[in-house]
């Protein structure tokens, strides 16, 4: 079986696993990194959103073989430690407006959101409602809005 | 006096120090008395049966005679801890529990730890979530073990001073004494511990006006582990050798498998360990679940058609239509009238978390792990299934990723069971996402029919004959009203789902002679409650009605409710949120307000919508979604009786609000040749951030009262009705088919019905941000 490297979390990982097997099934059912949920496998949900190179990207849907040893992976896990606190800003937000509910999709609406504060930094602005439009990412408990707060309010401090 | 003690707060739960190494207080969770409120004085219209009694008054009534028991431990490291007997299904149950345990016990929110009891089967129907009735079961109850707790730690440290009780005082965890002498629960635990199971007297329970816990705002107990991956629903359980399993389904809603044609070849796949031929489909079992939805690409198998495999969304309407009864309510020939048919379709239940559970059945045993509301029901069907006595069955209750009415059920338990019987193995068995729109259960397609008539400034009758294609509720739910059923106050002769329409719906309005029913046409469609049961459909329909009515009397909206309603508590929520929303101001063309009112379990609520019909907005364009209209400002006032957590209740509301919305504007199922075309979240449109309101309110209204009610599914039925009545408005149509896209052309192409899931995109990669 194909062997494949790349960097989680900050840590190098080698793996054994078919060249085409969707890294959210390297990451769940091989490495047993759960944060990163399950909601469609079809690149729809976002449930499962983690971030490459400090990006969003949606593992559900992207095939082993496709990251390359020098990709830093990261999930919800290991999100604090890119600003080296307990807790990265977003989730502090998350916790000071109370955002989950059932909290099945909440670790791929943190990684989205903060990717997309990233994303208007990158362009020289801050994050707007039309922004927030964009996030693709199902709540089916419908935390919609305390999730635009809190994106918000965890953005001041990013 | 006879007639007196009838009220919740007055009924006594008897208290038990248990035999244990720390201190551990047991209370029954039987009550000597049921909680049916007195008939409130008579109304024009007379009481419907809701308003006297209604679907939480009923499970309380089938809980009372059991003698199972709960029990709050006090540990060494002066936690405390309770296993609840109800599901956590992101709706705050396990945080409001904690808080009450905490108020009584005297204890920092922060210590006390909440897990979810397995299937105790010995506390028969009082391990049900479901019809909002969680607080108000274990609002008492768990309280009075906590005051025990606290009271027997009082006495301990008391006895160890050379005092008396009532010179010791408790706060946060801590027993002082009158020289201020001090003992933390933790050093107390294993002295205060029972050696023989003893009856302990009644405790005090604090009035409302002490409370320092209770009624206060509190963020949830499980919001850490949520935000940084570590809370573990059911497929993230570590069970030995439990290996991810999905099954390969028919074509059809309920179809089965003739023949599997190519075995061998799915054996043969990369990492697949089983294949089994089940009741359901073709199960696969593999080293990931990747592998498992590659497998499902090539499986080649023979079908046998569903029971209703033909069905479309014409041929179903078509049932109902011819279902319609008539109205009977006679009508004077002097009235005029507002007449109107409702249509509401089919609407899928399912959360985030696709339907799964954890199986590991042997020979003489079995254990299962799913979130379930119903769990004692689950172990006994499951244990029929698999041969097995019921307490050879152990069932777990897992946390949920959401709910909505889908784990009143526990299809997959049932199928995860079979299948680990079958492969004689442990197995992680997930539905796929398309699974639990195609063939997870669905609320059903129906139609409100409404005839009000009016004269001279009344309205004189007001008839809802509500038919639906039948709702299964699962025996839980079933069960509670066949052991009730003689105490009921509806007429005999009535089914199951007429008692709980009876239960749930009543008409807020003085319009004379009310009359709201349902009917039923039993097609074998997959079936369940969804957030709530009734009453969005029921309200919606009602709501419109009212406007239709207020504008041919010439009444604005809100004037003419004002005048017709006939709960004071219902007034004063309507009242605040015309205020605090701005009833009346001026808009643009296009965009209009709406105002609704429901009252359920004993809560009142108002909910005032401003939608945003502009061409500029219902033409936005987003991709692979539908947009339309925009629900802009949701204001949402709310009368709970007494508010457990007010932030947990404001989520609660929140979440009702973007399920009205998306049961009003855009979220539905599509029948055809038996199966729903809907496969993915971009078919099925639930609310999405660029629908959802950039302004919600949610206002409180002081406690008009000690105990709490229902309020998980409260927000729902108002709000889709006030996005009804505003979009009504703002477009100068009134909407009689919902959700109001649902005729619209198609807004995506279906998956194909086989595979029955999907091959996951590679394309990921693409689409980074
Ligand atoms: S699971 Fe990856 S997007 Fe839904
Ligand atoms: S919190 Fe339940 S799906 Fe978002």
């Amino acid at each position: 079986m194909p062997t494949h490297t790349f960097i989680l979390n900050g840590r190098r990982v080698t793996v054994d696993a078919d060249d085409d097997l969707r890294l959210l099934w390297v990451l769940r059912d091989i490495l047993g990194v759960t944060g990163p949920k399950y909601g469609c496998a079809l690149d729809v949900c976002k449930a499962c959103t983690c971030h490459i190179n400090g990006k969003a990207f949606n593992p559900c849907s992207v095939r082993v073989k496709d990251i390359s040893p020098s990709d830093e992976i990261t999930t919800i896990e290991g999100l604090p430690a890119t600003v080296g606190a307990d807790l990265h800003p977003m989730q502090q937000a998350w916790l000071d407006y109370d955002v989950a509910q059932c909290g099945y999709c909440q670790p791929g609406q943190i990684m989205a959101a903060v990717a997309k504060v990233r994303q208007a930094r990158a362009d020289g602005r801050e994050i707007t409602d039309a922004d927030l439009d964009e996030l693709r990412n199902i709540c089916r408990c419908g935390t919609y809005a305390r999730i635009r707060e809190a994106v918000k309010a965890g953005a001041q401090d990013m | 006096m006879p007639g007196h003690g009838r009220h919740l707060d007055r009924r006594r739960f008897l208290g038990y120090l248990v035999a244990a190494p720390t201190l551990a207080v047991a209370v029954g969770l039987g009550a000597d008395a049921a909680s049916a409120r007195p008939a409130k004085a008579a109304v024009p219209s007379p009481p419907q049966p809701e308003e006297i009694f209604d679907l939480g008054d009923m499970q309380d009534l089938a809980a009372s005679p059991t003698s199972g028991l709960i029990t709050v431990h006090v540990n060494e490291d002066g936690t405390a801890a309770f296993a609840v007997p109800r599901a956590e299904v992101g709706q705050g149950m396990t945080t409001a529990i904690a808080m009450m345990v905490a108020e009584e016990l005297d204890l920092p929110l922060g210590k006390v730890s909440i897990t979810l009891a397995d299937a105790r089967p010995e506390l028969m129907m009082n391990q049900l979530t479901g019809g909002s009735n969680s607080m108000r079961s274990m609002y008492v109850p768990v309280r009075t073990a906590a005051a025990i707790a606290r009271e027997r730690l009082a006495e301990t440290a008391a006895a160890k001073w050379g005092t008396t009780a009532d010179r010791v005082t408790t706060r946060n965890g801590v027993v002082t004494g009158p020289q201020g002498q001090t003992a933390t629960y933790g050093e107390l635990a294993a002295a205060a511990a029972a050696t023989a199971t003893t009856r302990a007297p009644a405790p005090r329970l604090k009035a409302a006006g002490e409370f320092t816990i209770l009624g206060t705002p509190q963020g949830r107990i499980d919001a850490y582990d949520a935000i940084t991956g570590r809370k573990q629903y059911t497929m993230d359980l570590k069970v030995p050798d439990a290996k991810p399993t999905m099954v390969a389904r028919p074509p059809t809603i309920g179809g089965t498998p003739a023949s599997l044609d190519n075995e061998d070849e799915i054996r043969s796949l990369p990492g697949v360990t089983d294949v089994a031929v089940i009741t359901s489909g073709i199960a696969i079992r593999a080293e990931a679940f990747g592998q498992c939805i590659d497998a499902i690409q090539k499986v080649r198998a023979t079908w046998n058609p569903g029971p209703v495999a033909g069905a479309s969304d014409d041929a179903v309407q078509q049932r109902l239509k011819a279902a319609l009864p008539d109205l009977t309510t006679p009508v004077s020939l002097l009235a005029d009238t507002v007449e109107a048919d409702f249509f509401f379709a089919f609407a899928s239940n399912s959360p985030l978390e696709p339907d799964c559970a954890i199986a590991d059945v042997r020979d003489a045993s079995a254990e299962i792990w799913s979130p379930l509301k119903a769990p004692i029901v689950a172990q006994g069907e499951i244990a029929q299934a698999l041969g097995l006595p019921q307490d050879a069955v152990t069932v777990h209750v897992t946390e949920g990723g959401g709910s909505f009415g889908r784990h009143l059920f526990h299809d997959a338990a049932l199928e995860a069971a079979e299948i680990s019987q079958k492969m004689g193995k442990p197995v992680k068995l997930s539905w796929s996402r398309t699974d639990s729109f195609r063939q997870g259960r669905a609320h059903p397609m129906c139609v409100s029919r409404i005839r009000a008539s009016y004269r001279l400034g009344n309205v004189l009758t007001y008839e809802q004959r509500h038919t639906s294609v039948q709702t299964e509720f699962g025996h839980g739910l079933g069960d509670m009203v066949t052991a009730t059923a003689s105490k009921l106050p509806v007429g005999g002769g009535l089914t199951l789902s007429q008692t709980i329409f009876e239960l749930t719906q009543s008409s807020p309005y003085d319009f004379g002679v009310t009359v709201q029913a349902l009917n039923e046409v039993p097609l074998e469609f997959s079936t369940g409650s969804m957030r709530n049961i009734y009453s969005p459909n029921v309200v919606c329909a009602q709501e419109l009605v009212v406007d239709q009515l207020a504008k041919k009397m010439g009444k604005d909206p809100l004037a003419f409710r004002r005048g017709f309603l006939k709960d004071k508590r219902l007034l004063a929520a309507l009242n605040k949120a015309a205020e605090a929303g701005d009833w009346g101001k001026a808009l643009p063309e296009h965009m209009a307000q709406g105002i609704a009112v429901h009252s359920e379990y004993q809560a009142s609520i108002a909910v005032l919508a401003e939608i945003d019909c502009t061409p500029r907005t219902v033409n936005r364009h987003v991709p692979d979604a539908v947009t339309g209209p925009r629900v802009t400002r949701v204001t949402v006032v709310v009368d709970p009786g007494f508010a457990i957590n007010p932030r947990g209740l404001e989520a609660q509301m929140i979440g009702g609000v973007e399920d009205g919305i998306a049961m009003a504007l855009t979220s539905s199922l599509h029948i055809s040749r038996g199966l729903p075309l809907e496969g993915s979240w971009d078919n099925y449109f639930y609310t999405r951030e660029w629908n959802t309101p950039l302004d919600i309110q949610v206002i409180i209204l002081p406690n008009t009262g000690d105990s709490p009610s229902g309020a998980g599914e409260l927000a729902v039925a108002p709000t889709m009705a006030a996005t009804a009545c505003a979009y009504a408005r703002a477009t100068g149509r009134l909407p009689t088919r919902f959700p109001v896209n649902h005729d619209d052309p198609l807004g995506f192409t279906p998956l194909p019905a086989e595979p029955s899931t999907p091959q996951s995109p590679t394309d990921g990669l693409d689409h980074v941000f």
